[in-house]
């Protein structure tokens, strides 16, 4: 034990760093800062530093080159021992530091800390959140297999909508004219030294405007912040009824960073690694390309906005919600704390994860996109079939044969990028059948060019059999007056 | 000398000092700043389309649609697979050709061609084409990218090498026709 001590007086001697960082783990905080909430920041530095470590382990063996990076991942979860584990463990951890990242964001805002005098460190935090991102994104594109690729392609298609410049921002991101080894290796570049620089530079001030400012008191109802007053206010909470750091508070740190670590471990175990999907050929067009987890929310958005406000949505969009988030402690920079008195800002956190899981949510299912293989996987129930006339079940095959199926579906079976059919001949005529057919709309294709006379003649009188048996089919009640009204049915 | 005027000198001297950094500083960005916009500027006059063949027009019979590929123009020699790129060849009635780009004209996913409907369908967020490249549905503003292609002794040549999108000057002027189905 003396000989232990005696080695790190030498050290201390010469660095001098024992008292400064006694000074630091052991400075005080308020008493009830001490809880729960407030380990997230620290899992997230924790989950942080996994990754670096994985990331560089993943390095020794990774080739970042558009020919060789697919055939590397492959050689790493198959060919090296471990190496799937390596993998699953950086996937994993990427997952969780997003999730932590939000989730410590939540806290923050719900909290007030944003306000007085920890302004600058929400900036920072900000800045953190969209490195974050930036590292997930870069990260995905590293994964370099079909989604890769063509989620390359959809970032560039938004890059080259940015006014004047987009083609050149094209070329810069791509550093090509193509999607290949020149974008493969500015993303390495990006996500293993640019990116990781930022962070570890804003972790850093981070980290040391929360030491000197000290960590946000446990917010009371009424208890409010004012500029002139706060400083002496939390000086009196910190030295007259704080703890310190060490050990009271930082034992909940300890601890839930551990248990992350174990869940983000468990979860690579079990899961295992992140593809790599299908091999980045571009030749290879029978993929359905998405992104990772926390940008599917982005993914259905691009597929609801209308097609006019899409770009000025997608370029502006970004943008403003930047803007928001660093004026936020500008313009909310004093009073009130708790959320029990900010219902805003409960309403506004309700509103933005109901959004975000919605649209995450359909984009795992996708119910824009055509299914494009329903037309010959996925016959015509055989109750829509029995009973059927010749005629009619001629329309049923022009019905699958037309891919009208990949769009449409009967019996929740079949795309969903149209209405489903099942009912259909309630809501329509005959004639308005064959008009929504010939000439499409409403988001439908027009298939006048693309069926024969004789194919739309079965084509509708299929359709027509599409109501349930206890309801009557739609009848242009007109017709019947203008036919006289002996003749009550439509146009045989 | 006085003690003030060698203050002053030696304040004189860093501020010289700074000036030389900044000076070598600026002279160092020039090159730096031209070496990341290369992908801009290299020789942007000549760009980086050129013609290249798709091989003989028995390949695409009339009145078919039909996938064929080419190697990019500009590849590196470790670009591997990525510098194969997919397009579709409509063949109207042996005298006339299109050529439409592989990628959807919303955000770049690879299109597929149905011959018994006629459409192209897109996987990523369901934007649907009619056989000559007019938007039929779906969240694209604007029909399929269209090559440039001539004939030449017996085979199709297109005008390609860089990747289509909508800001695009070059592929707006070629493809974006409002034809009627």
């Amino acid at each position: 034990m003396r000989l232990i001590q005696r080695v790190g007086d030498w050290f201390d001697l010469r660095l001098q760093l024992g008292s400064p960082i006694r000074e630091t783990v052991q400075h005080p905080v308020p008493r009830e800062t001490a809880s729960w909430f407030y380990v997230f920041g620290s899992a997230a530095l924790t989950c942080f530093m996994l990754q670096i470590v994985t990331g560089i382990l993943l390095a020794l063996i990774y080739v970042p080159s558009a020919g060789e990076a697919w055939n590397s991942l492959q050689t790493l979860n198959h060919g090296i021992s471990l190496g799937w584990f390596i993998r699953a463990l950086h996937g994993w951890g990427s997952n969780f530091m997003v999730a932590i990242v939000l989730i410590h964001m939540v806290q923050v805002f719900l909290f007030g800390a944003y306000k007085f005098p920890r302004e600058l460190t929400w900036i920072v935090g900000v800045f953190l959140l969209l490195v974050t991102l930036g590292m997930a994104f870069t990260g995905q594109v590293l994964r370099f297999d079909q989604d890769a690729y063509w989620g390359l392609g959809i970032g560039a298609s938004i890059a080259s909508r940015v006014p004047v410049i987009g083609p050149w921002a094209v070329n810069l991101m791509l550093g090509g004219p193509i999607i290949a080894g020149a974008t493969l290796s500015r993303f390495f570049a990006l996500h293993v030294f640019v990116i990781p620089g930022l962070l570890i530079a804003f972790v850093g001030v981070h980290l040391l405007m929360v030491l000197k400012l000290g960590i946000n008191e446990w917010p009371m109802p009424g208890r409010i912040v004012r500029r002139d007053t706060y400083l002496q206010e939390y000086r009196e909470l910190t030295h007259k009824q704080g703890v310190p750091f060490l050990p009271n508070a930082v034992w909940k740190d300890i601890l839930f960073s551990g248990f992350i670590l174990l869940s983000i471990a468990v979860c690579a175990l079990y899961f295992g690694p992140f593809g790599p999907g299908g091999q980045p050929d571009p030749t290879i067009i029978q993929t359905a390309p998405r992104p990772d987890f926390f940008f599917l929310w982005l993914y259905a958005l691009l597929s609801f906005l209308p097609p006019s406000a899409e770009t000025p949505i997608l370029l502006i969009g970004p943008a403003i919600g930047i803007i928001v988030l660093l004026a936020l402690p500008f313009v909310a920079g004093e009073g009130e704390k708790s959320w029990k008195r900010r219902p805003i800002a409960v309403l506004t956190i309700l509103l933005i994860a109901v959004a975000l899981g919605t649209l995450t949510h359909l984009a795992e299912h996708t119910p824009w996109s055509p299914v494009m293989d329903a037309w010959s996987s996925q016959p015509i129930p055989s109750e829509f079939l029995q009973g059927r006339t010749a005629l009619e079940r001629r329309g049923a095959l022009v019905f699958q044969g037309k891919q009208c199926h990949n769009c449409h579906s009967l019996d929740d079976r079949g795309g969903q990028r149209g209405p489903a059919l099942d009912g259909v001949a309630l809501h329509l005529t005959e004639d308005q059948l064959v008009r929504q057919v010939i000439q499409g709309g409403g988001n439908m294709p027009a298939y006048g060019k693309n069926l024969s006379p004789a194919e739309t003649t079965a084509l509708v009188a299929f359709l027509k059999t599409l109501h349930p048996a206890s309801q009557a089919p739609a009848r242009d009640a007109s017709r019947a007056a203008a036919l006289g009204a002996s003749e009550v049915s439509p146009r045989p | 000398m006085s003690v003030d005027n060698g203050m002053s000198r030696r304040a004189m001297l860093v501020k010289l000092g700074v000036l030389l950094n900044a000076i070598v500083g600026v002279f160092l960005a020039v090159p730096i700043v031209r070496y990341l916009l290369s992908p801009v500027i290299r020789e942007r006059q000549v760009g980086y389309e050129s013609w290249l063949s798709l091989g003989a027009l028995e390949q695409f019979p009339a009145g078919q649609t039909r996938l064929a590929i080419y190697r990019n123009p500009v590849v590196n020699a470790w670009d591997g697979e990525t510098g194969d790129i997919a397009c579709w060849v409509r063949n109207v009635d042996d005298q006339k050709f299109q050529v439409f780009a592989i990628n959807c004209a919303h955000l770049g996913c690879p299109v597929r061609w149905f011959a018994q409907s006629n459409l192209f369908m897109c996987p990523c967020h369901g934007g649907a084409y009619y056989q000559d490249g007019s938007r039929a549905s779906g969240p694209p503003e604007r029909g399929l990218f269209e090559y440039r292609y001539k004939i030449e002794d017996g085979k199709l040549l297109i005008r390609a090498g860089e990747m289509p999108t909508p800001g695009q000057p070059v592929a707006n002027k070629a493809g974006g026709k409002t034809t009627c189905a």
